[in-house]
């Protein structure tokens, strides 16, 4: 623990820290462009320079250990400053030479108002140039239709390239050319083929990367800033929405180390376009085949006329992947008052059962407990597309050294090396016996790991699998003592909240499948979708379709009535992350037109029906919700699992089949009705699939 | 120099001979396994010299997929360092160094001898003889003003010396390699000047070993070919 003297200061810090480091510890501000903490370190901009007393030149205090420093003469601790006259010089100079081929294009840069060169030059730079010779100028670059270049106003920090190179694992971007003709640029301008390289633009510490559909859309200053938390998919990714008026204008990460860190995927980042567009904003009734625009009450009254006064048996509610707790506790209580148990939140139809206890749905370890795992196992997964935040995280825990992965399933490019152990579940069963060599990696691994995709319990085997799996798990010993790795991977925002609330067949109720079959033979009265869309809309029949959501989607096109909800920016709601950690989302706008919040139009209509629900605000709606399940009041907070039974969980009977693993998301940017409806997604989508499938395609 | 930029246009594809895969292959086993990457520059030169003095952009994707690199990786090399030529050169290729000892000894009349028997820089002449490019410091200072011409030095140049090799070359004519003024190596101008008296023969020492100064050479290109 060396001991340093910072600003006349002393201060003892851990070992193997950079000075930079210490000196935020001893609460000392230092001005940085290519440092970043979470990137490893390059010292090419010169802009951390301290004072270390003894040495003959300013110091880049983001390289220097602080275990290199020197004691003094008389063995005194070493003396950093960091406000004296050397270092105020010496960033002055820095900042005077940063400024000379950047242009002074302030007033029409999207940087402005969030720029690390603009703040930094206020605070440590000078007010004039020296420079009288002409400024340089570089081309600008094409990288794909998310990053807007403007390329002169590099200052060359590189962190975008580390980035790419480091986190995303798409070596991609790259510096050409050397001093002062370097440019960074993507190999002959391809578009960035990684599924989280917007977070490039956050990095930049000046305009050169910038968002391209936000450009010139709004200025930082004039947005409300709303914490809130991603749906796209079920990492639960913390973010903030940007808002001016009642627009959404775009969606920064916020920092969770436990969830995202500070990243978010493309298509969390990227989505906002899609909450304006294809939006349902006031209620539509079919008559004579044709959608309607109508008012609540006749919706209301057109639902009444079909569903008041029929068997609950012969009524059935399928919650979507986007549906908030609070909705479908909501849905669950109606449909439960008038007499249903045909109710189901597995719109994929995985065949995950809850009576086996939450820990066989959940991603036990923890997504941060990756990061202790030392022998991984994917079944039937390709976390790059379906968590590309986890897929982050896995990637840095190869990096560390010692991590082998094994694959299950379709063939992915996931970024890191990984062993291919086969297709389908008959390899899955060969590993639970024993059989393959990747078992004996397992059980020798101090923190093993199984990830199941919740693609594969999808299939018509997918309890047969999950058993397998869990053989699999206890044969190699992957629960143990203070470490569970038995981990389910959903890649639906609302589907572990669904199974906590229980949003499935009640006695002798039906599951998806058996409503979509029930439907098609004509079986059901009516059937309410609360925002799914992913079912098979032409299996449905005759059946009278009442449809709750956002987008006109496939729901929308099928549905009789359509009552339109709000999206997860325009409602509070908690959602619970595939780790099993609920947490809340907040209204940053609110929803369009005549659109409603989900729990409100149930409730609204509840009182139509004649089985009113009993509670008149969402506070008494999650007050009644908390009562029945305690956990989803504990927000961000992870409820201790029971403990897993593995040995009930494998002893499934169910047979496996002999399909191979498929591909779980065909489309990444296009999985939600939100992205469906994004312009922005179907061009990245269009560029990806146009390219071909290049193993680096997302 | 200036921002460095693949030529608009290359070639199909690029694919090393036999005998030069051959020769990759053993430079890349130079390196432990995995680090096979280290062996980028060499074969990067390897595909120049083969590829008549240029790198065209097949040959960059080509060296990436034989050391399991990223296409950017191998881009940025070929563009940091100026050695290698993204766009074509002259089956000549002048290199003349305008860095202080040469420009002192009169290095901006051999460029204006450039300019006006080959054209502007990085231009091929239109029989494709020639090319030139200005470069720093190539190392020979005692022998200034000094050019590189493909692997060779030739030293101690005037305009008119200068002038007369090019057309030498252009001609097909033999050519000395080295000091062009009757200088042998980096001896002094006209003869030894010390040790006169019995204990050395002036030029006994160094050069019987290196047939540099004063070799004829029929072709003074010594690229590709190998």
């Amino acid at each position: 623990m060396p001991k340093l003297v910072i600003d006349g200061t002393e201060i003892e810090v851990e070992d193997g820290i950079t000075l930079i480091q210490a000196c935020e510890e001893a609460g000392v501000e230092i001005p940085r462009f290519c440092y970043h903490e979470r990137l490893s370190i390059a010292g090419n901009c010169r802009m951390c320079l301290v004072e270390v007393v003894g040495a003959p030149k300013p110091v880049a205090s983001c390289a220097m250990g602080v275990n290199d420093l020197r004691p003094g003469r008389d063995g005194e601790p070493p003396e950093i400053r960091t406000n004296s006259e050397t270092v105020k010089k010496a960033r002055e100079g820095v900042m005077e030479f940063l400024l000379i081929n950047h242009p002074l294009d302030c007033p029409i840069c999207d940087q402005g108002g969030e720029c690390d060169l603009q703040d930094q030059a206020m605070a440590y730079g000078v007010d004039g140039s020296r420079f009288v010779e002409n400024k340089r100028a570089v081309e600008d670059k094409n990288i794909g239709p998310l990053i807007k270049t403007i390329m002169t106003r590099c200052i060359h920090c590189t962190r975008c390239v580390r980035f790419m190179t480091e986190i995303a694992g798409v070596e991609e971007l790259g510096m050409t050319g050397r001093g002062e003709d370097v440019e960074i640029t993507t190999y002959l301008e391809q578009g960035m083929m990684s599924e989280m390289s917007g977070n490039v633009i956050d990095l930049c510490p000046v305009g050169a990367l910038t968002s391209k559909p936000y450009a010139f859309a709004a200025r930082p200053w004039e947005l409300r800033k709303t914490e809130s938390i991603d749906v796209m998919d079920a990492v639960g990714s913390n973010i903030r929405v940007d808002t001016r008026g009642r627009e959404v204008m775009r969606i920064l990460p916020r920092n969770n180390d436990d969830v995202n860190e500070e990243w978010i995927s493309d298509k969390t980042r990227f989505v906002w376009d899609g909450l304006r567009t294809q939006r349902l904003d006031r209620p539509y009734v079919r008559i004579r085949g044709k959608l309607k625009p109508a008012t609540w009450n006749d919706a209301f009254a057109a639902i009444a006329r079909k569903v008041k006064g029929k068997k609950g048996a012969k009524l059935a509610a399928i919650a979507g992947d986007l549906a908030g707790a609070e909705d479908m506790y909501a849905l669950k209580d109606l449909m439960t008052r008038l007499g249903c148990a045909n109710i189901d939140c597995r719109q994929d139809g995985a065949l995950i059962d809850p009576a086996m206890g939450r820990a066989s749905y959940l991603f036990n370890s923890g997504l941060a407990g990756v990061e202790e795992a030392d022998a991984i196992l994917l079944v039937g997964c390709d976390p790059r597309r379906e968590a590309s935040v986890l897929n982050a995280r896995l990637r840095r825990r190869w990096r560390a050294g010692t991590l082998k992965v094994g694959l299950i399933g379709p063939e992915a490019d996931l970024t890191y090396q990984h062993e291919y152990i086969g297709a389908g579940p008959q390899t899955l069963s060969s590993l639970a016996s024993g059989k393959h060599a990747f078992f004996k990696t397992l059980k020798a691994a101090k923190h093993p790991m199984i990830i199941v995709g919740s693609g594969v319990l999808a299939r018509g085997d997918g309890a047969a699998i999950l058993a397998q799996a869990a053989k699999l798990a206890d044969a190699a010993g992957v629960v143990k003592r203070g470490w569970n790795g038995f981990n389910v991977l959903h890649h639906a925002a609302s589907r572990v909240a669904g199974l906590d609330i229980g949003f499935l067949p009640g006695k002798s109720g039906l599951d998806t499948a058996g409503i979509l079959k029930a439907a098609k033979a004509g079986k059901l009265d009516a059937l309410f979708l609360l925002g799914a869309d992913e079912i098979d809309m032409g299996s449905l029949g005759k059946t009278f379709v009442v449809y709750i959501g956002t987008h006109g989607d496939a729901g929308a096109h099928r549905a009789d009535v359509i009552l339109p909800a709000a999206a997860y920016t325009e409602k509070s709601s908690i959602y619970v992350n595939t780790e099993g950690r609920p947490q809340m989302t907040d209204r940053a706008v609110f929803p369009p037109g005549d659109a409603r919040e989900d729990w409100a139009i149930l409730r609204a209509l509840s009182a139509e029906l004649g089985v009113p629900l009993e509670y008149d605000s969402l506070a008494e709606l999650r007050s009644a919700m908390f009562d029945d399940h305690r956990h989803l009041a504990l927000i961000d907070e992870i409820q201790d699992g029971d403990d897993l039974d593995l040995k009930k969980l494998g002893a499934g009977s169910a047979r496996l089949g002999k399909q191979p693993f498929t591909r779980t998301i065909t489309d990444y940017y296009l999985t939600n009705p939100i992205a469906r409806a994004s312009a922005i997604m179907a061009e990245v989508s269009a560029m990806k699939t146009g390219l071909g499938k290049t193993g680096t395609d997302g | 120099m200036s921002v460095r930029r693949l030529d608009p246009v290359q070639p199909e594809s690029f694919k090393f001979s036999a005998t030069n895969l051959k020769w990759a292959r053993e430079q890349m086993k130079k390196f432990p396994k995995g680090r096979q990457a280290s062996a980028v520059i060499p074969l990067l030169w390897r595909a120049q010299e083969q590829h008549d003095g240029w790198l065209p952009e097949p040959a960059i994707r080509a060296v990436a997929e034989m050391l399991d690199m990223a296409y950017i990786r191998v881009y940025e090399i070929a563009t940091f360092y100026t050695m290698f030529n993204l766009s074509p050169v002259g089956k000549y290729f002048v290199q003349l160094c305008g860095t202080t000892p040469c420009w002192l000894r009169g290095a901006n009349d051999l460029k204006d001898v450039c300019r006006r028997v080959i054209g502007d820089q990085q231009q091929v002449t239109e029989d494709g003889m020639f090319s030139w490019l200005e470069v720093e410091c190539l190392g020979a200072c005692t022998n200034a003003p000094m050019v590189q011409i493909n692997k060779d030095y030739y030293e101690d140049l005037t305009a008119e010396s200068f002038e007369q090799l090019l057309e030498d070359l252009r001609a097909g004519k033999e050519v000395t390699l080295g000091p062009q003024n009757g200088r042998q190596f980096s001896a002094p101008e006209g003869g030894a000047t010390t040790l006169l008296n019995g204990t050395g023969k002036a030029g006994n020492s160094g050069g019987a070993k290196r047939k540099r100064s004063g070799a004829k050479t029929k072709s003074a290109t010594g690229r590709g070919g190998k």
